[in-house]
């Protein structure tokens, strides 16, 4: 067993909150440039441009990219061969609530959804998910989500006859619904196949990769490219004024799933998709 | 590029057309979800508004907290969509401009067309940006609520597109099929 101390995490989770809300990521960061290379719309490409220049802003006198510094989502992934010494999620809202207060970070909270909408003014509870794996490390990822995108995601409880055509139909009414509201340029998770709960999770998780990054499976790399390319030809653009850069990346995550089904989720996020990776 | 000062008359709002590019000066106001809540609430009990809306423009935004030495932390737009219940009856109070991002619905463009109204969209996620353009910054009322009181404004140069004017043509729609138009027409 591989002891790990509560401190740590604090300090840890705390860190990535206000770098993450400060820095974007650097393959988000690149694939903003290169769309300000790619985009033939002028009102786009200024719209681009401010989005860059926001961005570096942003890092250079670490202040928060967006105001709203979302619900701190952090994903999990805990060695079985690690052991922390006292409450681990615990811990995970510790960090956060110090790494909001630390940073400036907005507060954006509110204790119960519907009868009680009040502010808990440390950003806690922090939406944590847990992976169990092999080994000895913990690896977290900081992941904070504003709700103008978070708005705007579906799942669609699909049948299998339904196929791959349902599924590209789903993916471009989701953007046809978000159109503007979302800060284009978005970044697109899409989850195919489990259950209506892990389908979801799939789309943050298809959501968080690298914008770069492909599929391994070549069935779904071209979905992906097929799918972004017809996403950026809907002319929603940056801002939603018009123009080709809708969304940076699509990318798609698939498990099995039961004979009747084919539950499909399709998660957007923001151009500030920020996500940091920290392992102990 | 259109300099235009607030106070926002019925005669200034009437030149804007979707699409202008607008640099804002002077007194805005801000208010989203919480606050909304609560104007509509005072107009039903018969109580005077924090501010008299009338010719004004309110920012829906909810700010980071302000470094030290700071007049306010990143402040972009949050979607509009959400204060679609409200805004009518604001603009039936007086109100003259709005500062968000995303569609508004068609019983808030009619309101707009009645009363001249003008729906300004802020970049989106371009925050820390849009703070450099924020003056001063002043809590007026609903201090409890946090990010979400009510903030007096002074703006400069505040870079604003207008996409819904008070004719009732709306950016999203018109920006996008200019687009569609003109890559369908090769230009
Ligand atoms: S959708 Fe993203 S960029 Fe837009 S306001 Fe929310 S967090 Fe900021």
């Amino acid at each position: 067993m591989r002891e790990i101390a509560v401190e740590t995490i604090i300090d840890a989770i705390a860190d990535a909150c206000i770098d993450i809300n400060c820095k974007l990521p650097g393959d988000v960061y690149q694939r903003l440039i290169e769309a300000i290379e790619e985009e033939d719309s002028a009102i786009a490409k200024h719209t681009l441009d401010v989005l860059k220049e926001n961005a570096d802003i942003a890092r250079e006198t670490m202040s928060p990219i967006c105001q709203d510094t979302g619900m701190a989502c952090i994903f999990v992934e805990i060695g079985q061969e690690v052991h922390v010494n006292g409450n681990l999620s615990a811990a995970i809202n510790e960090g956060v609530r110090r790494g909001y207060e630390k940073g400036y970070l907005r507060k954006s909270v509110v204790s119960d959804p519907m009868f009680n909408r009040v502010n808990t003014k440390d950003n806690t509870p922090a939406i944590i998910s847990y992976d169990i794996v092999p080994g000895d490390q913990l690896k977290l990822t900081v992941a904070p989500k504003g709700f103008g995108s978070e708005n705007m995601c579906q799942v669609k409880m699909m049948k299998p006859s339904d196929g791959v055509e349902g599924v590209k139909k789903f993916i471009l009414q989701v953007v046809e619904d978000a159109g503007p509201n979302p800060c284009p340029p978005i970044v697109i998770g899409v989850g195919i196949g489990g259950t209506f709960d892990s389908v979801a999770l799939m789309a943050k998780k298809a959501m968080l990769r690298d914008v770069n990054s492909e599929n391994p499976d070549p069935r779904y790399r071209d979905l992906e490219k097929e799918m972004l390319e017809k996403v950026n030809a809907m002319g929603i653009g940056p801002a939603g004024f018009g123009g080709r850069t809708t969304a940076l990346a699509l990318n798609i995550e698939w498990a099995p799933t039961h004979i009747a089904g084919m539950p499909c989720a399709v998660a957007i996020c923001c151009h500030v998709s920020r996500h940091k990776e920290v392992v102990l | 590029m259109i300099k235009l000062e607030t106070p926002l008359t019925v005669e200034k709002a009437k030149t804007l057309h979707a699409g202008d590019q607008v640099l804002l000066s002077g007194v805005i106001y801000t208010g989203r979800d919480a606050a909304h809540k609560r104007f509509v609430e005072l107009v039903a009990k018969g109580e005077p508004l924090p501010f008299d809306p009338q010719d004004q423009v309110i920012y829906y935004v909810g700010p980071t907290p302000a470094k030290p030495g700071a007049v306010i932390g990143s402040c972009g737009p949050t979607t509009s969509y959400r204060m679609d219940a409200y805004a009518p009856k604001m603009m039936e109070l007086g109100l003259r401009g709005m500062i968000g991002k995303g569609r508004r619905n068609d019983e808030v463009k009619a309101a707009m067309r009645q009363y001249a109204g003008v729906y300004f969209g802020a970049i989106g996620g371009a925050g820390a940006l849009i703070a450099s353009c924020i003056k001063s910054c002043e809590i007026i009322a609903f201090e409890d609520l946090g990010t979400e009181a009510v903030r007096k404004l002074t703006v400069e140069d505040l870079p604003l597109t207008v996409v819904v004017d008070s004719y009732g043509e709306d950016l999203y729609i018109s920006g996008r099929e200019d687009y569609l138009k003109g890559k369908a027409n090769g230009n």
